[in-house]
Formats: structure tokens, C-alpha cells, sequence
């Protein structure tokens, strides 16, 4: 059997997939991925369903092994030092580990969770059609926790497909669109404005059942406490202290704060994905234009295959080399012969 | 009659659920609004529905936008709630065993004092309840059940416990509960049941459906251990009694 070993891993790393919806009104959370668009292209480079299990793995560094076998993997999301046995390795790309060989990955950079995708998938027992893992539900295969140092992933062997690249549209530090409500009337027009118009952090008491923000605090017109009712992934919720929560993919089903503003589908990935202490803020557009984006946001992963590109023919050029977001302290981003002779070699199994 | 007849708040929950709003405050004809209005939606299978979870006061509808937009299935459910709320033909009704007091209902005796009564009385007004699913929510299988004796409401504790026992019965504010699972709370402990509302690799895995009913039996503390492992093997031990 070919597997894949987790040498060393930090908390808040976890087998991930699509997610589990359905069973919401059972109390049961659909989990899932928290940047679905970066997930789709980690399992896109390796010829897997976009939504299928991969490891996303939190801020701090890890490291796998590769054992009875070669494995293909691809890795996307936040930017990190990356190499495979010393060979540095570029962010939205494939490699393989030969038997034996390990991946590195530092701390994340300009982002917050990466993910991990396995030619093939990952190897486990569905539940309720997911392997993602919810630890408070006893849900997750092959483990229903995070993932620890010494776990094995069970994976298919490597098909010394060539490794690819994908081009992902920049992310940039646009505002972070929301959709006001359903809650926006618990809320005087000033404490609306004042939600909309301050610059906000992600505090780094953080998960993935909530990121909470840092700021000016909101004020309800009626109190805090409402009759509990339902939340969606981006649901933007205000408790007594003032300081929002932006409810992710482990919320609760239901909760008992008033809702703000719920953030647009689209933009929810690039939402988690900014680090601690970041500054950013909210803008709020109409339904219309958050379901243009929605569908455009479908669209997107859905052409992915489109954006894959061999390694051996990347055109080199500074702008090219700025997008696929060099990873690698050996590498110069402006040197295109350290890519070439280090970031672009790429080895095959035996 | 016209109370039970004003259309529903529909609140955008984002850009792919809406929440349909029937009273803001727990409230029995509204939460049986949304009960109805999510019998109707599984009925009429509408295009673009993924799922429906229904709560005390609101249905929280979850659908995707590239199959039905906003302004098109506000429409749809403003309809749909207007249609008079159906009697209920077949409600089941379960019975759940619960052991009171002691280690499995350890704010059992401080809710007597507080109430100025005796924790068997505490317990008699418990049992002659005849609850209703409301909603379950927050973590899979907690049952909110709405029908608790007036005199039993009272206040959540002032500072929420950080670990509850799984198959803790209890009682906050207003509201009477079943949680599955081990987690935190602020309700005031009365007992501990065997039942199981979630069980992974039980058929069904989910017991409790929003709009049963449900009636408390005590046992006492041996009862409650044998259930328990008989549970754990995958016995349902809630019994039905209609259905």
C-alpha cells in the first residue's frame, strides 16, 4: 500500500471535501473546505474532482512522506516555503515524491490555510457522502480529528502524469462583499455605516467554526439576544461585545446573535484566507450582483482544467513569475535561472 | 385566526438561503407556520431547493442561485405560506426514559430551591409535560422542545458550563432540551436519558424529526445504566407510541 505520512503537522489541519450538506436541520453541520476555490485547483492539478477530500492545513509548517510508493500531489493556497528533498517547489503546482522523499512546508505567508490535494484522493469511509472531518460530531475519515504527526493517508500510486501549474486570477485586497441581513434591522444606520466604513482584523483566536473581527464595537438597537434561528457559512454575527463573527464552514446550525450581513459566496475563500492582523474591509452589494458573482465564481471552477499549464512550457516572463507566487527562499522571483535550474526540476518515479 | 395569516418576513441570508420569518419571539403558532411551510416545501419539491431547517420562529431555505433566483422563490414561499397550515395527521410521539436527580441531574436540587419546591415535584412537572420538537440545532441532535410547564421557566444559568454530559435533559428559559452530545451549556441540568437522538451507523441515524412530539418517563439510576449500554450497541430505547 501506498501511503502518505504525516511527519509533522500544527493544529488546524484536517482532512477536507466539499462537505456534507443535507442534514442541517438534524443539527449537523456540512463542514467542508474552507477556500473552495483553492481546493478545486489543488485537486484539479492532480486530475481529481474538484470537491474531493485533500488535507488543508492550517498556518503552521508540516511535513509528509511519501511511503511504499511514489505520490503525485499538488499544493495551493496560502503561500509557504515549500521544497521536496531540498528541490523547491512553486505554489499551484504539482510534484511527486519519490518512495521515501518529504515535503516541507514552512509557515503560511499572505494567507492562512493551504491545501494539499493526492492524485487519486484520499482513501477513507464516507459519511454522510464527506470525508471532512468535524471533530465535535465524531465525523472525518480516515481520522474524525485533526490530522497529528504520525497519521498515514492511504492513496492511490503516483500515474508519472506530467506535473502541471494552474493560473489562478490574482486575489488581491479588494473590499470583502456582503450581502446586509437578515438581521441589518437590529442595527441603527449609524452602527450600519460604522460596520461598513472601518477597517477590520481577523482576531487570531480564529477557527473554523468562526473568525472573529477587531474593530470599533457594533451596537444593537434591541439587545443582543435573539431567538435562535438559522446561519449559513459567511453569516456575519454581532454578540453582546460589539465585535462581529464571521460564522465558517464548523458554525452552528443555529444561533441566537443578530446577523449583520452574510458574506457573498464568492468571496468567503479569499475571506479566510487573510492572515491575523491584516487590515481589510466590508462592502455591501445587492443580491443581484452577489449572484452574478456566485455564478461567475461557478464558472470559474468549472473551467479550471482551462488553467492548467505544463511547467516545462511556462512562458518566463516578470509578470507570469509574480502570479504563480514564488515559493522557495532559493529561488529569485526575477532570476529566471534559479527557476530554471532549481524551481522547474521536476522528478518522476522510477 | 388573521394572526396566524400574516405573511412571513423574508430575509436574505446571503446570496444562496433565505430566511423565512414568521415571529420574532418563540411562539407556538408561529413555529407550527414553520413546521407547516416545511412540510410544504418537501412536498412541492421545488426546483433549487437544497435543503430547508426549520427553527423556533423562521425556515432558513438553503438553495442555489443557478437554478432559481431570490426574487423568483420569495414568490414561491410567500405563496406557499399563505396556504392555511394543515392539521397534523401523523405525528409520532415518543417516550424518553430519563434518570433525574444525583449525577446525571446535578442542578436538579438548586432548581427545586430556586423554584421554591421539591425535586420530586420538579421531576412530576417534567414528566406530565407533553413537548414538541421545535427545532434541533447547534450540534447534531439537540432537541429544542417547546411545552414546558410555566413554572419550570427560568433564567439560564449566569455562567454557561463548558462541558455537559451527552444525554443531558434540561431546561432553559422557556424551552425544554435533549442534547446528544457532550458540549456546552447554559441550561440547568435536570437528568441524563440513554437515547441517543444521533447515532452514526444506526438506522435512522437522526431520531428525532422537528414536529414530534415527545413525553419524559423516569427510570431510576440501574435502569438508565443498562439502557445506556444497550444504546451504545445501537437500540433506539426511545419508545414510539403513535405513529
Amino acid at each position: 500500500m501506498t501511503a502518505l505520512v504525516v511527519s509533522s503537522i500544527g493544529p488546524a489541519s484536517s482532512v477536507q471535501d466539499g462537505g456534507r450538506p443535507g442534514s442541517q436541520r438534524y443539527g449537523l453541520v456540512p463542514s467542508g473546505a474552507i477556500d473552495r476555490l483553492a481546493l478545486a485547483a489543488a485537486n484539479t492539478l492532480v486530475g481529481n474532482a474538484p470537491f474531493a477530500a485533500a488535507v488543508e492545513i492550517g498556518p503552521f509548517g508540516a511535513t509528509f512522506t511519501a511511503r511504499g510508493g511514489a505520490v503525485r500531489v499538488a499544493l495551493t493556497g496560502a503561500s509557504r516555503n515549500a521544497d521536496v528533498a531540498k528541490r523547491p517547489i512553486i505554489s499551484d503546482s504539482s510534484m511527486t515524491l519519490a518512495d521515501g522523499e518529504t515535503l516541507t512546508l514552512g509557515f503560511a505567508r499572505g494567507g492562512a490555510f493551504s491545501y494539499l490535494a493526492i492524485e487519486g484522493g484520499i482513501q477513507g469511509e464516507p459519511m454522510f457522502g464527506s470525508l471532512s472531518v468535524n471533530a465535535r460530531a465524531g465525523l472525518g475519515s480516515p481520522y474524525p480529528r485533526p490530522l497529528q504527526a504520525g497519521d498515514e493517508l492511504q492513496v492511490a500510486a503516483s500515474s508519472a502524469a506530467t506535473e502541471r501549474r494552474i493560473e489562478l486570477p490574482a486575489i488581491g485586497d479588494a473590499p470583502i462583499r456582503v450581502v446586509l441581513g437578515p438581521q441589518d434591522d437590529e442595527f441603527s444606520d449609524d452602527n450600519k455605516k460604522l460596520f461598513l466604513d472601518s477597517e477590520w482584523k481577523i482576531s487570531a483566536t480564529s477557527d473554523r467554526m468562526g473568525y472573529r473581527l477587531e474593530g470599533p464595537a457594533i451596537k444593537h438597537l434591541h439587545g443582543h439576544n435573539i431567538v435562535s434561528d438559522g446561519t449559513v457559512n459567511g453569516s456575519i454575527q454581532v454578540p453582546g461585545n460589539g465585535a462581529p463573527i464571521v460564522l465558517m464552514p464548523d458554525r452552528g446550525t443555529s444561533g441566537g446573535y443578530p446577523k449583520i450581513a452574510t458574506v457573498i459566496s464568492a468571496d468567503l475563500g479569499r475571506f479566510a484566507q487573510i492572515p491575523a492582523g491584516r487590515g481589510f474591509r466590508f462592502k455591501a452589494i445587492g443580491m443581484a450582483e452577489a449572484q452574478k458573482e456566485l455564478r461567475n465564481f461557478v464558472q470559474l471552477i468549472d473551467a479550471l482544467p482551462d488553467r492548467l499549464r505544463d511547467i516545462e512550457h511556462f512562458d518566463l516572463n516578470l509578470e507570469a513569475l509574480q502570479d504563480a507566487n514564488v515559493a522557495g527562499s532559493a529561488v529569485s522571483a526575477i532570476d529566471t535561472h534559479t527557476w530554471e535550474t532549481k524551481a522547474w526540476h521536476v522528478t518522476t518515479p522510477d | 385566526m388573521a394572526a396566524s395569516t400574516i405573511p412571513p418576513c423574508l430575509l436574505p441570508s446571503g446570496d444562496s438561503a433565505i430566511t423565512v420569518e414568521f415571529s420574532r419571539d418563540i411562539d407556538d403558532a408561529a413555529n407550527q407556520r414553520v413546521l407547516a411551510l416545511d412540510r410544504t416545501v418537501a412536498r412541492e419539491a421545488i426546483d433549487g431547493i437544497t435543503e430547508t431547517v426549520p427553527t423556533y420562529r423562521s425556515l432558513l431555505v438553503h438553495y442555489d442561485p443557478l437554478q432559481v433566483g431570490f426574487d423568483a422563490l420569495s414568490e414561491k414561499l410567500i405563496a406557499l405560506a399563505e396556504q392555511p397550515v394543515p392539521s397534523v395527521t401523523n405525528t409520532r410521539r415518543w417516550r424518553i426514559p430519563v434518570a433525574y436527580g444525583g449525577e446525571h441531574g446535578i442542578d436538579l436540587e438548586d432548581v427545586a430551591k430556586t423554584l421554591n419546591t421539591t425535586p420530586d415535584d420538579i421531576v412530576a412537572r417534567h414528566v406530565a409535560g407533553d413537548y414538541r420538537v421545535a427545532m434541533i440545532g447547534f450540534t447534531p441532535g439537540w432537541s429544542y422542545l417547546s411545552g414546558l410547564d410555566k413554572f419550570l421557566h427560568m433564567p439560564r444559568r449566569q455562567n454557561p458550563r463548558l462541558l455537559t454530559p451527552a444525554g443531558t435533559v434540561s431546561v432553559g428559559g422557556v424551552q425544554a432540551g435533549v442534547q446528544c452530545l457532550a458540549g456546552p451549556s447554559g441550561w440547568h441540568l435536570l437528568g441524563r436519558t440513554a437515547v441517543r437522538t444521533y447515532q452514526l451507523h444506526r438506522d435512522p441515524t437522526f431520531l428525532l424529526e422537528p414536529g414530534d412530539r415527545v413525553t419524559f418517563a423516569q427510570v431510576d439510576d440501574k435502569t438508565f445504566a443498562e439502557q445506556d449500554r444497550a444504546a451504545e450497541a445501537g437500540e433506539i430505547i426511545a419508545e414510539l407510541i403513535t405513529s
